[in-house]
């Protein structure tokens, strides 16, 4: 006789006890929590490997909706969908009467789940809601994602959080850093159904454009798109760019205070008299002022950093410093709002937020829902793009060598889908696994009057000559990216440089260097361009004089035209060595190690 | 003439003997200036180019491996994993092998391929037992023997029994009929000694080459050859029936202390290329050849480390450069190291010219030749 071994029952992760017969008790479960009497967020599972019963209740478990099956039925009739259509129940009456459930991923292993109705067998026990429901809320926004690549889905799910649109409709009000509004949104014509369960006329992004799928001169190759000039010129793309600056009237210990006021002459490191002229009475610049970068927000001194005995005995009024707050480096725009406030610690708290309008220009981002993403190559005027037989000039001409390699059907049917309902004025569902067919679309846009594979015959600008080529030609839906030209435009010849090293500074907000890494140093000594590299790195050069008796650095009095050695005094000879000041930097290190570096001097041959 | 040609002796000996005297004259010729173009440019800044050649096609290289369905295949490292392998210097592969090829009689034969495999095949007691206990009662560890894996091994419970009285000499050892064993300390020893003799007992070597664990027959154009893992490159290029001119291990330190440092220098050159060509790259070998050249050029192996090559370089700055900087510092601080600024790294970091390309060249003026020159021109202007 073979004794069953007893199941272990674990609830939440702990051994509780054991059951006789796993697979009924669970089943019990399961129907006890449909009927309603356990909460319905048990889960229960059981493992048939490790014989085993794992009953979860705690929070943080990622559950999703199911329909159940019995006997390869539904429970989800017919009956209960045109009570729901109706609107008699609603999703809570399904999930309270048992027909839906939620699973976590440990129950989901005990199940066999079918994707739709036409699938179901006795062996199922659920049913899937619906295909769709394998995206999450913003891979379904993609159109036709059934035609795509996974990857692209992804990509273009992604590229859709960087789409600059109305974020929330009180933006007005709000101080967000890096804050992007689009001017002109629009609905896409090509629409999954995602879009009106989250409500997203509420906050639209990106707008609808025409797109020709051709190449232009070659300057939307790799990646880059043409956009129609004169279609930005009637506002195509535009968008404002908010970026809000802070200060705070600190206290400090001592009772001395920060404070905010135009700084008077005498203050520290007052800039010049320019950057302060749009300032106010009370130190605060007014709404609508003109701004550019190094312009004085809100002008603010602070009390001198350190208390030296010298400065008590001084005479008048003590020593401030200035601490105003004023546009970043490379930044413009105007004063859009300014907000006074208190801060947690109670101080004067003032907020300025700047306005900057952005019209499209060569190199900002846009991309396409399809993971599509480029920058404008070229900006031409619209009496030099192509134009179809009834007068249509493209918005965006887009490179068809983006197609191949990456499989973005979608893409295309969504092009076809737009025209359609472009043409007809209606919006065009491109949900997944249940869109509007590509055979429908092709009927209409014969229908319609034009050629079912989209195409168009198409005339060149400039000569006027028909392509040889048709066109492909349609409507798709834009997004313009947060990254723009704008804020990442840099460059330098000369600029500041950091104290400590003299080399230049790092970072755009700085001015700063590009600097010439390990590896491109490398490449210059693989090509053997040796004083072209020495004079890449002159940038901190500097002549030190050395002293030829012990080696070290010495120093050089320029009026008296005379050299010392701290070790050997003044009756040494003093030669001068060129070289990077980081290393005679190196050199005080290795001082301050206990290490003693000499330099031993010899003429050059 | 034969002085002013720069191609080496054996080949204007080999070209003499050839062809008639005019002949070789003029092929001599074409061949000396031919080389003379080949040799490369005084100042090329080979190190780094041979670092940037293998690196960059470093970084294409998947760090997954790939493997062919239905194929019999051993999994050895491949990729990048393989390539920092090799130049790190490891002592020890993570997948060691050795490709076997066997002399003419056997290497068509496939059983006699397969006898040799299974000759080679390190079988230890570990493999042939089914159990091991240590019976504290009677104080004796007793295992016992799958009857099973013995006939799979060809082995004989007598062939086992030898063994293992051979080495416990110090122990009484039975072995029953069923396949059990039994051995007992003859002396009086602790419990820990007794789990030690089970340690021992399992690791037992019955039969085959020490270290092989796996060997693998596969049939190539020309005749079988046997793919193993783990080397022992020392004991099976003994075998008389194994072709000792064309056997190869991938463990390079044991190359090198079988075969010596060129053999070690060659299989530095073919481990490279072949994880490279596995990849589908290409690199040329000369750079593979530079490289290999200064792992191996003093006689060991050096890795391309802080340890190995990098060690060995003569400038303090340089080697602080690489990791670890205060050691080489301080080291070099007690040692009063001199450092004479003829590197590259150096050059760069007090910013002169580095003596690569066209840093090399240095302008001397001899002034005394100089200034009797310019006498003369003015004499001629004068006059």
């Amino acid at each position: 006789m073979v004794i069953k071994k007893m199941a272990d029952v674990y609830i939440n992760g702990r051994l509780e006890g054991c059951c006789d017969n796993p697979k009924e008790w669970v089943e019990f479960i399961r129907e006890q929590r449909r009927i309603g009497n356990l909460p319905k967020e048990v889960n229960v599972a059981y493992d048939e490997d490790q014989n085993i019963v794992f009953i979860n209740t705690e929070k943080g478990r990622a559950r999703r909706p199911l329909i159940v099956v019995k006997n390869g039925k539904s429970l989800f009739t017919t009956e209960l969908y045109e009570q729901l259509k109706k609107g008699e129940i609603d999703f809570n009456d399904l999930v309270k009467q048992g027909v839906i459930e939620y699973l976590d991923a440990e129950e989901e292993e005990n199940t066999l789940i079918a994707l739709d109705e036409s699938q179901l067998t006795p062996k199922h026990t659920h049913l899937e809601l619906s295909p769709a429901i394998i995206f999450g809320s913003k891979a379904s926004m993609v159109p036709f994602p059934e035609h795509n690549l996974s990857v692209r889905v992804m990509i273009g799910a992604k590229t859709m959080k960087q789409g600059i649109g109305v974020y929330a409709s009180n933006y007005l009000l709000r101080m967000d850093t890096d804050a992007n509004i689009l001017h002109y949104p629009q609905r896409p014509i090509v629409n999954t159904y995602i879009y009106d369960v989250m409500d997203y006329d509420s906050h639209p992004v990106g707008q609808n454009m025409v797109i020709a799928v051709m190449s232009w001169h070659g300057y939307n190759m790799e990646d880059a798109i043409i956009f129609n000039k004169s279609s930005v010129e009637r506002g195509l793309f535009r968008s404002t760019y908010f970026r809000p600056y802070f200060t705070e009237e600190l206290r400090y210990p001592g009772g001395q205070l920060d404070s905010i006021e135009i700084p008077s002459k005498e203050v520290k490191g007052y800039r010049t008299e320019k950057v302060y002229r749009h300032l106010e009475e009370d130190g605060i610049i007014y709404p609508e002022a003109v701004v550019n970068s190094g312009d004085v927000l809100v002008g603010k001194t602070s009390p001198p950093r350190f208390l030296t005995s010298l400065e008590e005995f001084k005479m008048g009024v003590e020593e401030r410093r200035e601490t105003s707050v004023s546009v970043r480096f490379k930044e413009k725009g105007i004063v859009d709002s300014v907000l006074l406030t208190d801060s947690d610690a109670g101080n004067k708290l003032v907020g300025v937020r700047i306005r900057d309008q952005r019209i499209p220009e060569i190199g900002d981002k846009f991309s396409s829902r399809h993971g599509q993403k480029g920058v404008i190559g070229m900006l031409v005027p619209q009496r030099d793009l192509p134009f179809t037989a009834s007068g249509v000039v493209p918005d965006v001409i887009f490179s068809p060598h983006s197609i191949p390699s990456r499989m973005t059907v979608g893409q295309l049917l969504e092009i076809i889908g737009g025209k359609v309902g472009a043409l007809s004025g209606k919006f065009v569902d491109a949900s997944p696994f249940s869109s509007e067919s590509e055979r429908e679309l092709r009927d209409t846009l014969i229908e319609l009057g034009f050629k079912d594979d989209g195409t168009e015959i198409m005339y060149d600008g400039k000569t006027g000559r028909q392509y040889k080529a048709r066109i492909f030609i349609g409507n798709s839906f834009y997004l313009k990216l947060k990254h723009m030209v704008a804020n990442k435009i840099h460059s330098r010849s000369r600029g500041p440089i950091q104290l400590l090293t003299r080399q230049p500074t790092e970072g755009r907000s700085k001015e700063g260097g590009l600097r010439l890494g390990e590896m491109e140093n490398h490449c210059f000594v693989a090509h053997g361009a040796s004083l072209l590299l020495k004079e890449r790195f002159d940038s901190d050069k500097t002549k030190i004089p050395v002293c030829k008796k012990c080696g070290n650095v010495a120093i050089y009095n320029k009026f008296r035209k005379k050299g010392m050695c701290l070790i050997c005094g003044e009756n040494t000879e003093i030669g001068f060595v060129e070289m990077s000041y980081a290393f005679k930097l190196l050199l005080d290190e290795l001082k301050s190690l206990c290490i003693y570096p000499k330099l031993n001097l010899k003429d050059k041959m | 003439m034969s002085e002013d040609l720069i191609i080496p002796k054996i080949i204007i000996n080999e070209i003499n003997k050839k062809y008639s005297s005019s002949e070789a004259k003029k092929i001599l010729k074409e061949l000396n200036e031919s080389y003379e173009k080949a040799k490369i440019t005084p100042g090329e800044a080979i190190g780094v180019i041979a670092a940037q050649s293998l690196g960059e096609p470093g970084t294409q290289m998947t760090l997954n491996t790939k493997h062919f369905a239905g194929v019999a295949e051993m999994s050895v490292t491949q990729g990048l994993p393989r390539l920092i392998e090799i130049f790190d210097a490891k002592k020890e592969p993570s997948t060691p092998t050795m490709t076997i090829f066997l002399k003419e009689p056997y290497r068509d034969d496939e059983e006699a391929v397969k006898k040799i495999a299974a000759k080679i095949l390190e079988i230890k007691f570990e493999d042939i037992m089914e159990s091991i206990t240590v019976n504290l009662l009677d104080f004796r560890i007793e295992a016992q023997i799958s009857m099973e894996s013995l006939e799979n091994y060809a082995l004989t419970l007598e062939d086992v029994e030898k063994t293992l009285k051979n080495i416990f000499s110090e122990e009484d050892v039975k072995v029953l009929k069923k396949g059990l064993v039994k051995i007992t300390p003859k002396k009086e020893i602790e419990v820990i000694d007794l789990y030690k003799l089970k340690t021992k007992l399992k690791d037992i070597h019955i039969r085959g080459i020490k270290g092989i664990t796996q060997v693998l027959p596969i049939k190539k154009t020309r005749g079988w050859i046997i793919q193993t893992a783990g080397t022992n490159l020392k004991k099976i290029l003994l075998m008389e029936e194994v072709d000792p001119t064309k056997t190869i291990s991938n463990n390079i330190f044991e190359v090198a202390s079988v075969l010596g440092i060129e053999a070690a220098r060659n299989a530095i050159i073919r481990e490279i290329i072949l994880t490279l060509k596995d990849q589908g790259l290409n690199v040329n070998l000369r750079h593979i050849m530079l490289i290999a050249d200064t792992m191996t050029l003093e006689g060991m192996i050096r890795g391309v480390t802080r340890y190995g090559v990098s060690k060995k370089q003569e400038s303090v700055l340089a080697r602080a450069s690489f990791e670890v900087p205060l050691k080489h510092l301080y080291n070099a601080a007690t040692r009063k190291e001199k450092d004479e600024l003829k590197g590259v790294i150096e050059n760069i970091m007090i910013n002169q010219t580095v003596p690569v390309g066209t840093g090399i060249v240095k302008l001397v003026v001899n002034e005394a030749e100089n200034n009797k020159k310019t006498i003369k021109d003015k004499k001629k202007k004068g006059e």
